[in-house]
């Protein structure tokens, strides 16, 4: 199956459509946030930036899950191994997370700590099958896309009798963070709201934001064409004073989402406040396992001494991932702080707004 | 994270089903998905179907584009061929 092609002519037409849209808008100037660490990594790696009109600011969002993983959680699972043997499986996105002291899962599989990095949860599972007598702990983070699938692998440990799988859990939800931005004071027009979540939860549950919050809301797909296309209904939308939730990835995204994939995360998991890096306490904006699947939590049933962290207090990802600072402007930046040696999450991540900045610079 | 590809369905046995990823087969987790069937283009990730893949959709996006790019065209074309009109405009302030 090809991706969604430009057609010759489109990226001129939909500057055209932008441009007066605008115009019409009496604005200078537009800023819209890709909610999503994935369009964050299209709009760089197709130098998107360079093709829009200058009255259009993009400005990245939270939705990179490593990025917004605090390290408290790094730390608890690194001593939670420790403390009762146990392999840790991730994805391997987390591998070169900075966790406290100026560890991290690299650094402590070097060590000697039992760390898989895998595609699937049901890669965890299998390792943990084969290895009976070994605990295995799954790091549970991302966020609605990827919930049910994990969802999904406890309920086969469930079925299958697994006594030696655990979570932990850290998975979080993306509208709650987007309300969180704009409470923060981010001065936004609009949202390119997230595609893949969107798949699961339906474009329904932008609603309160754009209705409520007064903030336009598009779902857009990853190819340099749906995200045009976005930004052109984002625009059109600004101009003519309307605030609504429209979908330009229809082919994988409806209003109400994948009721099974909902039914599937809800019977296993539910919603509680949860810690962002960056953006704090958000009331119900996080993850956690039922009581029902008490016995697979591994905070729950394999407790572990984690002492407060210390992030590096010149790392800025925070006011980065809340859409108040430009990575650039971060002292840091491409100095301390580099893919090669990254002080904060957002450089380590490929979807990271400083790791897209630094591969592909200002654009 | 949020990466997911477009697969087609070969064959499903329960919950699981073998599928084509861009000429490649691998198997999918097919319990998050209502009603799949083989032929079917779901979106797969972290191997698990998420959801279907509405190719009628696809098309209907693809002509939308192409519609905006003969609409510009044919709008612009006496006066400014679109060769001029790329990347180098300026909004008028």
């Amino acid at each position: 199956m090809s991706a969604l092609e430009l057609p010759p002519g489109a990226v001129e037409a939909l500057r055209s459509r932008i441009e007066a849209a605008i115009g019409r808008s009496g604005r200078r100037e537009i800023r819209l946030m890709e909610v999503c660490g994935t369009h964050t990594m299209a709009i760089f790696a197709s130098g998107l930036r360079s093709l829009l009109p200058p009255g259009v600011r993009l400005v990245s969002g939270p939705g990179c899950p490593v990025c917004v993983t605090p390290p408290e959680y790094l730390d608890r699972a690194i001593a939670t191994a420790k403390t009762h043997g146990a392999a840790l499986a991730t994805f391997g996105d987390m591998m070169r997370v900075p966790a406290s002291g100026g560890t991290s899962l690299e650094r402590e599989r070097a060590g000697g700590l039992d760390v898989l990095a895998v595609y699937s949860p049901l890669d965890a599972l299998r390792y943990a099958r084969e290895r009976p007598g070994r605990k295995v702990v799954f790091l549970a983070v991302g966020f609605e896309t990827t919930a049910p699938a994990v969802a999904g692998a406890v309920l086969r440990a469930r079925r299958e009798g697994l006594t030696n799988f655990f979570l932990l859990a850290g998975h979080k939800l993306i509208p709650p963070a987007m309300e969180a931005v704009l409470a923060g004071g981010a001065r936004l027009d609009g949202f390119i709201c997230p595609g893949h979540v969107s798949v699961i939860i339906g474009a329904r549950a932008y609603e309160r934001i754009a209705r409520g919050r007064g903030v336009p809301c598009v779902v857009a797909g990853f190819e340099p064409a749906d995200i045009l296309l976005a930004v052109a209904m984002l625009a059109e939308q600004i101009a003519d004073g309307r605030s609504e939730v429209e979908i330009e990835y229809r082919r994988c995204v409806t209003r109400e989402g994948n009721r099974t994939a909902q039914e599937t995360m809800a019977a296993v998991f539910e919603v509680a406040d949860a810690d962002w890096r960056g953006l704090g306490t958000i009331p119900a904006s996080g993850l956690e396992l039922r009581d029902e699947f008490g016995e697979l939590d591994a905070a729950r049933v394999l407790p572990a001494e984690v002492r407060p962290s210390r992030a590096n207090p010149g790392c800025r990802c925070g006011e980065v991932l809340a859409g108040r600072l430009e990575p650039p402007e971060c002292p840091l930046f491409a100095r301390a702080c580099s893919p090669a040696t990254p002080v904060g999450p957002c450089m380590v991540s490929s979807e990271g707004s400083c790791a897209a900045h630094f591969k592909y610079g200002r654009q | 994270m949020c990466l997911s590809v477009p697969a087609r369905v070969v064959s499903l046995e329960g919950d699981t089903a073998i599928v084509d990823v861009a000429g490649n087969r691998r198997e999918a987790d097919v319990s998050l998905l209502e009603g799949v069937k083989p032929g079917d283009y779901v979106l797969l990730h972290a191997g698990f179907a998420i959801g279907v893949y509405d190719q009628a959709e696809a098309e209907e996006t693809l002509s939308l584009l192409r519609e905006l790019a003969q609409a510009a065209s044919g709008r612009e074309s006496p006066a400014r061929p679109t060769g001029e009109a790329a990347g180098t405009e300026r909004t008028p302030d």
